[in-house]
C-alpha cells in the first residue's frame, strides 16, 4: 500500500466536566486545523471515557482537553488514568483553561505533556506539536 | 501676503491628512470592528430632537435623577465551596459596604445536579457555591435579612428551583414573598447561544422561564424575573453589535412567549431586566448601553404597544470583561476593570459587578475581592462622574457611535427574523457561528498584533512571581457529599415523593409549574431530585456544535 | 499491506456498505445518526467512515461528522472513524476502502460511508458503497437544478431531508420530473433496471429513516438477484487495483526526480513529461 503523503496528525479537542465555555477550544481547533492537522472536535459533556474511546477509535495521536470550571484535578489525571486502562498511554495529552501554576507541575507529573494558559499565542500552541510530531503521524 | 481663508474643517483635514500617521500597525476600529474616524466634529451630530433623562426613548437614562437621585448598586458576585464559607463572604462584602448580594453557584448546581452525582465529582464549590437542597439554603442566608436586601442569583436551567428556595428561607424567616427584591438571571436563551448550561430541550426551557415570570407577577411583584444576558454572549466572543443585538432579540423572545401565554405586556415588561459585558474598548460600551436603552424602548412602545412608561425601561446589570483580564502581570487588570466600570457609569448601569484581579487564575481572595468593591467606592466618591446625568450626551463621537449601534443591532433583528425568530435561528446554529467567527477574528488580530493585550502579546516579563490565589479545600467536597446525603435521610419521604410525583404529573400537563417546585423544595427534595423529575418529561438537549 | 490483505481474504463477513452524499448542510450527518440509532435498536453493529474535506493549502481539516453522532458515543457496537479526504477532492481517499474491508474483517454488520458532497464525491462514494444515497434538501440555492449531471446515474435512493420546510415538495417534484426524463444509464452504459426511489426525511426528527432502510434494503435485495452486485464488485476490485498501480506509480515517479538529479534536470530541460515518465516506469523498481 503506498504511503500517502506526510500523514497529518490526528488530535481529538475536546470539554470534559460540566463546564460549557468553549470559546477557547474552539478557536484553538481552528488554529490547529489552520496548521495542518486534523482535529475532532467532540464537544461539550465529555468523560474521560468518551474523550479515551474516541481518540482510539480514530486512532488520534494527541487529546487537547480544556477546562475552565477549577475541575482540572480531577479530569485531567482521570484521563490519563482511563488512557493506561485502555492500554494507549502513548497518546499525548495536553490542554488549557483556567490552571494555576503549581497545579500545572503536579499534572505534568501525572502524565499531562502540557498545559497552556489564557493569553498563550495560538503559535506557541502549535510550535509545541510541531516539535513533538515533526514529521507527521 | 493674502492667505486665502480656508474652512476650518477643510483645513483640519487637508492638515490631518497631511500629518503622519503612527506606525505602530494597530487597529483604529474599536475592539468589534467598528470604524473610526479621526475625529467626530457637529457634523456627525444625528439631527434629531435633544434628548433628555427619564424621557422616552431614555438614551440619556431611565431616571430623570440619574446618579444624582441614586447610586448604582454595587453587586458583586460571588460564592464558593459550601454555604457555610459564602455566609461568611456575604457578612463580610455586606459590613464592607456592598449594597446588594449576588449569588454564584458551583457547576454541578447551575446544571441541576447535586454533590453525590458521579459528574459531580472534582467539579464542587469551585466556581460557586454549592446548593443540594432547601438546608444549603437556609444555611446560605443564615442570619441574612431577606426582606431587608436584594438578591441577585446567577442561575438558569434550574433557576425556578432556586427561586423556590429563596422564596421558602424567606418564609422561614417570616418575611413574605411579596416582600422579596431581587434578580434572577434565568435567561436560557443564551445558554443555547453561548453559555451552554442548558438541560431541557428549547421549548420546555421556555415553558419554565414563562412560568417564573407569571407567577412573580403575582405572588413575588418586586422581583426582576430574568436577567437577559448579552454578557456570556460577549464572553463567548462576539462583537459589542452581537452582544446588543442578541440580547435584545432574545428580550424580545422572552416577551413574545409571555404575550402568548396571554399575559399582558404591561403586567410583566417592567420585572425584565438586562445584564450587559463592560469590555474594555472604551467609548463603544458606552454607545452600546445607550443604544440598548433607545432600542428597547422603541420596540416595547411600538411594536408591542405597552402603555406603561416603566415597561419602556430597560435596566441592566453590568459585569466588567472577564475575558479581558490576563494571568500575566495580573495588577493591571485593576485599571483594566476600574476603565470597565468607568464606562459602566457612564453608560448608565443600575448596578454594577467589578472582577477582581486575580480571577484568570482562580475565585478571588477576599483582598482581591475587596479591591474590586473599592474601585467602584472610588468611581462612586472620588471622580465626581456620578455628579451629572449622562454627561458624555451630546459629545459628537458618542452620539454617532450610539446611532451606529443603534443600525447595527437592527440589521441583526431582520436577520434574526428571516431566519423565523430566535428559537429556529439557534437550532440553525446562526448565533453559534456568527459568535465563533467573531471569536477567530479576534484571536488572529491579536496574533498579528493588530490589537495588544498588554503582558500578554507585548510589554511582556518573564518569571513573575505567583501571586497569592484562593485554594478550594478539596475536604469540602466529601463533607458537602455527606450532607446532601444526610438532608435525604431526614426529610419527611412520604412529603417529598409525593411533591415529586405531583410536579412531573404537572410538567406533564399545563400548569404552571412553580407551586409545584415550592412544595417539592419545602420538603426538601434535592435540586437533582427535582430536575430529574422533569428531565423525565422533558428530556435533554443536544446542541449541534458548531466549531 | 500486501501481508494484511493475505490475511483478509478470509475474513468472514461481507458487510452491506451504504453510502451518504450530498451538500454540505444537507443534513447528513444527523441522518447517518437516525440511521445508526435504527440500526442498533435492531441490535445490529454498524461502522461509520464519514469524510470531510482537508484544507487544499493547509493539509488540516475539522472533522466534524462524529460530534453529529454523540449519543452513540461508548455503545461498543458502534465504531465511528472520522477521514479527511486528503488530496481526493470531495471524497474518499485510498484508505478509505481498505479501511472498510478492515471493517468487515472485523465483524460490523452495517458499515455507512459518508462524503461531502463536492467535485466528484459522488463518483467516489458509488465506487465503494453497495447502495448510494444522495440527500438533497429544499434550501438548496436553484433546486433540483443544481444537481450535477452524474447523479441521476450515481443515485440508487434519494432522500430529501428536512422535508419540514417549505419548498421540500417542489424538489421532490422536480427530481421526479428529471428521472422520468432522463432514462438514466448505469455505469457500464446499459439502461438501469433500478428505478431509484425519493424518500422524504426530517433527520432532526428522525422521522423517514425506517423508509429509507426499508429502500437500501431493496436495492441490495435486487442487487443480489440480478446478479449487478457481481459484476460491480469485481469492476470496483479491478478500479481500485488500477488506483493503487496508479498511486504506486506515483510516488516511484517523484521518488526519482528526487532522488536522480540528472534526470530531473534533462526533464527540465527537454521538457518531455511523457518520456520521462514512461523511462522512470521502464526502469526496474527499488
Amino acid at each position: 500500500m503506498p504511503e500517502t503523503a506526510v500523514r497529518p496528525v490526528r488530535i481529538i479537542v475536546a470539554k470534559v466536566g460540566l463546564d460549557g465555555h468553549d470559546r477557547g477550544v474552539k478557536v484553538v481547533a481552528r488554529a490547529l486545523r489552520d496548521a495542518g492537522y486534523e482535529v475532532i472536535y467532540t464537544g461539550l459533556r465529555q468523560t474521560p471515557e468518551m474523550v479515551v474511546d474516541a481518540a482510539l477509535q480514530e486512532d488520534a495521536q494527541v487529546i487537547g482537553l480544556s477546562i475552565h470550571s477549577g475541575a482540572h484535578m480531577t479530569l485531567f489525571p482521570a484521563v490519563v488514568a482511563e488512557l493506561k486502562r485502555r492500554k494507549a498511554t502513548d497518546i499525548t495529552v495536553f490542554g488549557g483553561g483556567i490552571i494555576p501554576d503549581d497545579d500545572i507541575v503536579a499534572l505534568k507529573k501525572q502524565g499531562v505533556a502540557e498545559i497552556f494558559t489564557p493569553g498563550t499565542p495560538l503559535q506557541t500552541i502549535v510550535e509545541w506539536l510541531k516539535k513533538r510530531f515533526p514529521e507527521g503521524a | 501676503m493674502k492667505v486665502r481663508a480656508r474652512d476650518s474643517k477643510q483645513a483640519w483635514k487637508e492638515d490631518f491628512e497631511a500629518s503622519a500617521a503612527r506606525d505602530d500597525g494597530i487597529e483604529t476600529s474599536t475592539i468589534s470592528g467598528v470604524p473610526l474616524k479621526p475625529l467626530y466634529t457637529g457634523d456627525d451630530l444625528p439631527r434629531r430632537e435633544e434628548e433628555l433623562p427619564g424621557q422616552f426613548p431614555y438614551t440619556r437614562g431611565i431616571h430623570t435623577s440619574g446618579y444624582r437621585g441614586r447610586l448604582w448598586t454595587m453587586r458583586q458576585f460571588s460564592g464558593f465551596a459550601t454555604a457555610e464559607e459564602t455566609n461568611r463572604r456575604y457578612k463580610y462584602l455586606l459590613a464592607n459596604g456592598q449594597t446588594g448580594l449576588s449569588v454564584a453557584f458551583d457547576m454541578p448546581t447551575l446544571m441541576g445536579q447535586d454533590s453525590d452525582a458521579p459528574t459531580s465529582r472534582g467539579e464542587i464549590g469551585h466556581c460557586g457555591v454549592a446548593i443540594d437542597s432547601l438546608a444549603d439554603m437556609e444555611t446560605l442566608f443564615d442570619g441574612i435579612p431577606l426582606g431587608d436586601i436584594t438578591t441577585s442569583m446567577t442561575i438558569n436551567s434550574p433557576a425556578a428551583i432556586l427561586l423556590c428556595m429563596y422564596i421558602a428561607v424567606a418564609e422561614k424567616q417570616g418575611v413574605s414573598a411579596s416582600g422579596l427584591g431581587g434578580t434572577l438571571q434565568n435567561d436560557i436563551l443564551k445558554e443555547f447561544i453561548a453559555q451552554k448550561e442548558f438541560i431541557f430541550p428549547p421549548a420546555p426551557s421556555m415553558r419554565l422561564v414563562v412560568d417564573s415570570i407569571e407567577y412573580c407577577a403575582k405572588e413575588v411583584p418586586k422581583w426582576n424575573t430574568i436577567s437577559i444576558s448579552g454578557y456570556h454572549i460577549r464572553e463567548a466572543g462576539s462583537t459589542a453589535a452581537q452582544e446588543l443585538a442578541f440580547t435584545l432579540a432574545d428580550g424580545m423572545a422572552y416577551v413574545d412567549a409571555c404575550l402568548e401565554r396571554g399575559m399582558h405586556i404591561d403586567d410583566f415588561a417592567s420585572r425584565l431586566s438586562f445584564f450587559f459585558d463592560a469590555h474594555i474598548d472604551f467609548f463603544e460600551e458606552i454607545a452600546k448601553f445607550r443604544a440598548a436603552r433607545r432600542i428597547w424602548a422603541r420596540w416595547m412602545k411600538e411594536r408591542y404597544g405597552a402603555q406603561q412608561e416603566r415597561s419602556w425601561k430597560l435596566r441592566f446589570h453590568t459585569q466588567t470583561a472577564g475575558v479581558s483580564l490576563t494571568a500575566q502581570q495580573p495588577e493591571l487588570n485593576i485599571a483594566r476593570t476600574a476603565i470597565e466600570a468607568l464606562a459602566a457609569v457612564l453608560g448608565g448601569t443600575q448596578s454594577l459587578h467589578t472582577n477582581a484581579m486575580d480571577e484568570v487564575l482562580a475565585l478571588p481572595t477576599d483582598k482581591a475581592a475587596r479591591l474590586a468593591l473599592r474601585t467602584q467606592q472610588l468611581l462612586a466618591y472620588e471622580t465626581g462622574v456620578a455628579n451629572t446625568i449622562d454627561p458624555l450626551g451630546g459629545s459628537y463621537f458618542v452620539e454617532a457611535l450610539t446611532d451606529e449601534m443603534e443600525r447595527q443591532a437592527e440589521v441583526y433583528f431582520k436577520r434574526i427574523e428571516e431566519l423565523g425568530g430566535v428559537i429556529p435561528a439557534i437550532e440553525a446554529s446562526f448565533f453559534q457561528k456568527e459568535i465563533a467567527d467573531a471569536a477567530f477574528r479576534y484571536q488572529q488580530e491579536l496574533e498579528q498584533k493588530r490589537r495588544l493585550m498588554v503582558g500578554v502579546n507585548e510589554f511582556t516579563v518573564n518569571d513573575e512571581p505567583p501571586i497569592e490565589i484562593l485554594r478550594i479545600d478539596p475536604k469540602l467536597e466529601s463533607e458537602q457529599v455527606a450532607r446532601v446525603r444526610e438532608v435525604r435521610k431526614k426529610r419527611d419521604q412520604a412529603r417529598c415523593s409525593n411533591a415529586l410525583s405531583r410536579l412531573k404529573k404537572a410538567a406533564a400537563g399545563t400548569d404552571n409549574l412553580m407551586p409545584y417546585i415550592l412544595e417539592a423544595v419545602r420538603a426538601y427534595a434535592t435540586e437533582g431530585e427535582i430536575m430529574q423529575s422533569m428531565i423525565d418529561v422533558f428530556g435533554t438537549y443536544t446542541e449541534q456544535a458548531v466549531v | 499491506m500486501r501481508d494484511l490483505e493475505q490475511e483478509l481474504r478470509h475474513a468472514q463477513k461481507t458487510p452491506g456498505v451504504v453510502g451518504f452524499t450530498g451538500a454540505p448542510g444537507s443534513g447528513k450527518s444527523t441522518l447517518v445518526d437516525a440511521l445508526v440509532h435504527l440500526l442498533r435498536k435492531q441490535d445490529l453493529s454498524v461502522a461509520v467512515l464519514a469524510t470531510d474535506p482537508n484544507s487544499p493549502y493547509t493539509g488540516g481539516a475539522i472533522l466534524g461528522d462524529r460530534i453529529r453522532m454523540q449519543r452513540h458515543a461508548l455503545d461498543p457496537k458502534v465504531f465511528i472513524r472520522s477521514m479527511g479526504a486528503r488530496g481526493h477532492l470531495g471524497g474518499l481517499s485510498l484508505a478509505s476502502r481498505e479501511a472498510i474491508r478492515l471493517l468487515g474483517a472485523f465483524g460490523f454488520d452495517q458499515v455507512v460511508v459518508e462524503t461531502v458532497g463536492v467535485g466528484q464525491s459522488e463518483l467516489e462514494v458509488a465506487a465503494v458503497a453497495d447502495t448510494t444515497v444522495v440527500v438533497l434538501t429544499p434550501n438548496q440555492g436553484d433546486g433540483v437544478q443544481m444537481i450535477k449531471a452524474g447523479i441521476l446515474e450515481i443515485a440508487d435512493v434519494f432522500v430529501v431531508n428536512k422535508a419540514d420546510i417549505e419548498g421540500h415538495m417542489r424538489v421532490v417534484t422536480e427530481l421526479r420530473t428529471m428521472l422520468s426524463l432522463a432514462a438514466p444509464r448505469s455505469l457500464g452504459g446499459e439502461p438501469r433496471a433500478w428505478k431509484p426511489p425519493i424518500i422524504t426525511t426530517v433527520a432532526s426528527r428522525e422521522e423517514g429513516i425506517g423508509e429509507l432502510w426499508a429502500a437500501v434494503l431493496e436495492h441490495r435485495r435486487h442487487l443480489e438477484s440480478s446478479g449487478l452486485g457481481r459484476r460491480l464488485h469485481e469492476q470496483r476490485l479491478k478500479d481500485e487495483t488500477a488506483e493503487v498501480a496508479a498511486e504506486l506509480a506515483r510516488e516511484r515517479v517523484r521518488r526519482a526526480l528526487d532522488e536522480d538529479p540528472g534526470l530531473a534536470a534533462r526533464l527540465f530541460d527537454e521538457r518531455t513529461p511523457y518520456n520521462t515518465a514512461e523511462e522512470i516506469l521502464d526502469r526496474k523498481p527499488g
